[in-house]
């Protein structure tokens, strides 16, 4: 058991926890975003598939990674924009249209990727990203190799944290954002278009959403399985609450759960006679006991699940 | 006001249907530039569609808008406020979890650049709030203030845009006397300016007092236009109810009985965790109705959220009947027959989503009377529903209606009709005819009356002094947490009450 605090153990956790938080980052960033202006975008688990096929084919294609990434993000865009058709413009239930948009885009996932690729016995594989060692911060003793040699991806996760929280509670955007969350009609009737605004929250939410998903065929694997997003989706969604719709609190949580899901591989790896199902579940298990302590004390944003229409009285 | 002039906003022929409400009928409103113009008329005679429209926030069915001067499509509130229109809606449209300057900065121009400029937005602000007198902290949450307070901030919102046409939905129904002479002096210097002003108000001597025009409205239809200086209250209120109104309330004279309301040494905390109600004491009878005066924000809400359950105080004790019920616990307050009417019917009072008849058995629905082994037997409730709407005459498309499809007046006569049917020993309602019209305010005045004759014990909380003393039998006052004096009316002057009203004690 010395193992547990020898330095390259530590370190190896350390590098563990950023990488498997990445992909919750980016997703819970995302779905911030949309349930901040009012939509639960529960498309969130199909999307991020959609995002990590998307990356993983046109990388695979063009040979070009960041080519899949953009993609991943375009595609993301696009299924928020379908989210966006269906919850605000029609004004469908926010449940039903998130659950629509994650059934399909798992059966259309597997469909594109069985039309490329057909069934293959040995799944194909791209190069996937290479960590990148920041200079001075990699060489503090202990944890710095774990922390700071990583994808670029998951820098430009932590870059999106800060940039989340300003444009959240700083810019006339954020405002806007917050505003139409809250309460739709005073956003309507000082000008700002409900519409609009939720659209473009799905829109970018959803672009983030898909750049999680490729993280996981690009990076943190290289090639494409169809339960690559394994639940990760929802546990974003959990994030969220469990961050109270926080950016930073979110990724605080992202990060809990990055650290816990490194840390049931390392545990597996010391050979512990447990089946391993019983490790994958620790972080899906703390994730539930972390909500029942911090839902209850939760801000949900007024306006969350109800599609707006005007001509209706009592504003 | 001189008619000569053009108009600054011109609405012709205009039409707005809801399923099968005709809310506007065929409606010609003009507003000159620099006047006040006084929209009059009883709850759902369409004010207040008649101005969303003119806001853009409804699309007419018929009809045509021409706002100085050029023919104005109006799609949505924003293309309103591009052509100067700004307006404060009947029913709060604020952010609660959000600053009061967050609040009033939201969509408009402040600042260069991406980022909210906070602090230019808080000197034009400030500089607003000096030159009208309109006083609220910028950076409290709005969640934390009075709704007086909160409709200040709608007000300031408004000026905060810079105006030319401002449409104010009544908005005295919050505000005490001081404050309404604040915002009249506010008012009188925009119209100085050139700036035209509509405004929506039920109390006829305010209307008398601000505005140069009224126009009737009465049904969807505009019944009378009149020059204030050529009219008087009374032809007003016959105008807008279509019938004389009584002179005066009868009062019968009932002995007041046993205590039915006995509230000792009561402590509870506000939103903000302070003190609000400090050792408060009082005693309501049988057949009697104390009026309780004060500006609101002294305790008011506190003190009628505690006796309505949905507060817990943090001492003292509560008795109804001589039985103490469990302070916190509504459903305690409502088997020992305590009827409430809390100052906010559409936040506290009624579910807005639901149907009519449902909100009016929302606190019966569990009793053997209206349901058997957890099924709810819908013929008595059809019929109790039905008895209700027809005894307070609510006006609506029927009992499945959604509640929200209501007017104000006939919104308030729902939760009465609910309070009142289970014969309550104890009424404590707060703020009863904030919004309503002369005829609905005459009708629940009557009831109040009624139900104090018929024996309950009624607590009125009222900041209007003229229904305290047509009301009351002994009159306090609330001041900051406690109460100031105890006097019955008819010893009582107004002077008296106006100085407890300001924390003086002689
Ligand atoms: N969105 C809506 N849907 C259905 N009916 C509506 C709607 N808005 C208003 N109405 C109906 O139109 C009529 C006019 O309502 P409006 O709110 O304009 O009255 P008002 O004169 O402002 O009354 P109050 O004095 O109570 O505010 C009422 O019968 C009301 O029930
Ligand atoms: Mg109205």
């Amino acid at each position: 058991m010395g193992e547990f605090l020898e330095a390259a153990f530590i370190s190896g956790l350390m590098g563990a926890m950023m990488r498997m938080a990445t992909p919750i980052i980016f997703a819970t960033l995302g779905e911030i975003l949309a349930e901040r202006s009012g939509v639960l975008n529960l498309g969130i688990e199909g999307i991020m598939l959609m995002g990590a096929m998307t990356g993983f084919l046109v990388t695979f294609g063009t040979g070009s990674l960041w080519f899949g990434v953009l993609m991943a993000a375009i595609v993301g865009m696009i299924l928020g924009l379908l989210m966006a058709f269906l919850s605000v413009n029609l004004g469908l239930s926010q449940h039903v249209s998130g659950l629509g948009i994650t059934l399909f885009s798992t059966g259309l996932a597997m469909f594109i990727y069985r039309l490329y690729f057909g069934s293959p016995t040995v799944p194909p594989i791209v190069p996937p990203f290479k960590q990148v060692s920041l200079p001075l911060l990699s060489k503090i003793p202990v944890i710095g190799p774990g922390l700071f040699t990583q994808y670029t991806l998951t820098y430009l996760a932590w870059l999106l944290i800060p940039v989340m929280s300003i444009l959240l509670y700083k810019t006339k955007m954020g405002l806007k954002i917050r505003t139409v969350g809250e309460n739709p009609v005073v956003a309507d009737t000082v000008g700002v278009s409900v519409i609009l605004t939720r659209t473009l929250c799905l829109v970018v939410g959803g672009a983030l959403m898909g750049v999680g998903g490729a993280f996981l065929t690009l990076a943190h694997q290289n090639m494409f399985l169809i339960d690559v997003i394994g639940g990760r989706g929802w546990v974003s969604i959990a994030m969220v609450i469990f961050g109270n719709w926080d950016p930073l609190k979110g990724a605080i949580g992202a990060l809990i759960f990055g650290f816990l899901d490194g840390l049931q591989l390392r545990l597996q790896g010391l050979g512990f006679h447990i089946s391993f199902h019983i490790f994958l579940m620790i972080p899906y298990l703390l994730t539930i006991v972390a909500l029942i302590g911090v839902s209850r004390k939760a801000s949900v944003p007024a306006s969350l699940l109800k599609p707006y229409r005007r001509e209706e009285k009592g504003g | 006001m001189a008619t000569s002039q053009k108009p600054i906003a011109s609405m012709s022929s205009i039409t707005k249907r809801f399923l099968d409400v005709t809310a506007n009928n065929d409606i010609d409103f003009n507003l000159y530039p620099g006047e006040i113009c006084a929209l009059l008329g009883e709850n759902g005679a369409g004010k207040t569609t008649l101005m969303n429209i003119l806001f853009g926030y409804y699309a007419c069915d018929e009809g045509e808008i021409f706002i100085k001067g050029e023919k104005a499509e109006l799609s949505a509130p924003r293309d309103a406020i591009s052509r100067g229109v700004g307006m404060v809606r009947q029913h709060f449209a604020l952010v609660p979890s959000q600053t009061v300057l967050e609040n009033i900065i939201i969509g408009t121009d402040y600042g260069k650049g991406l980022f909210l400029d906070l602090k230019s937005a808080r000197t034009k602000l400030l500089r607003l709030q000096k030159k009208f007198g309109l006083q609220v902290d910028p950076d409290a949450r709005v969640w934390t203030l009075s709704v007086g307070e909160q409709q200040k901030v709608e007000i300031l919102k408004a000026l905060y845009r810079d105006v030319d046409i401002l449409i104010m939905d009544e908005p005295t129904a919050v505000l005490a006397p001081a404050e309404t002479v604040e915002l009249f002096n506010t008012l009188k210097s925009m119209v100085k300016e050139g700036r035209s002003v509509v405004f929506i108000s039920h109390k006829l001597n305010e209307v008398m007092e601000i505005a140069d025009r009224v126009v009737v409205l009465r049904g969807g239809r505009v019944v009378a236009g009149r020059k204030t200086s050529e009219t008087n209250i009374k032809e007003l209120a016959n105008l807008m109810v279509g019938r004389d109104l009584l002179e005066r309330l009868e009062k019968k004279k009932v002995r007041p009985g046993k205590p039915v309301l006995e509230i000792e040494n009561l402590r509870a905390l506000n939103d903000k965790k302070l003190l609000a109600l400090k050792g408060l004491n009082l005693v309501v009878r049988k057949n009697e109705i104390l009026g309780m005066a004060g500006i609101s924000g002294n305790g008011q809400r506190e003190l009628s959220e505690a006796l309505f359950g949905t507060r817990d105080p943090i001492g003292g004790t509560i008795k109804i009947n001589g039985e103490a019920p469990r302070l916190g616990s509504p459903v305690s307050f409502i088997r020992l027959k305590m009827g409430r009417i809390p100052e906010d019917r559409i936040e506290t009072g009624l579910m807005m989503d639901l149907s009519v008849e449902e909100n009016l058995i929302l606190e019966n629905h569990a009793t053997p009377e209206f349901q058997r082994f957890g099924m709810m037997n819908f013929k008595k409730i059809h019929q109790f529903s039905e008895d209700l709407i027809g005894a307070y005459s609510i006006m609506t498309a029927g009992r499945d209606a959604v509640t929200s499809s209501l007017s104000g007046g006939n919104l308030q006569k729902v939760m009465l009709a609910r309070e009142l049917a289970g014969r309550p020993a104890v009424v404590v309602a707060s703020q009863p005819t904030r919004g309503l019209d002369v005829g609905a305010m005459e009708y629940i005045h009557q009831r109040i009356l009624q139900e104090k004759e018929r024996g309950a014990g009624v607590l009125l909380i009222s900041e209007d002094l003229d229904e305290i003393f047509a009301l009351s039998d002994r009159i306090t006052v609330l001041y900051e947490g406690v109460i100031m004096g105890d006097v019955p009316v008819a010893e009582a002057s107004r002077e008296q009450i106006g100085l407890w009203m300001s924390g003086v004690t002689k």
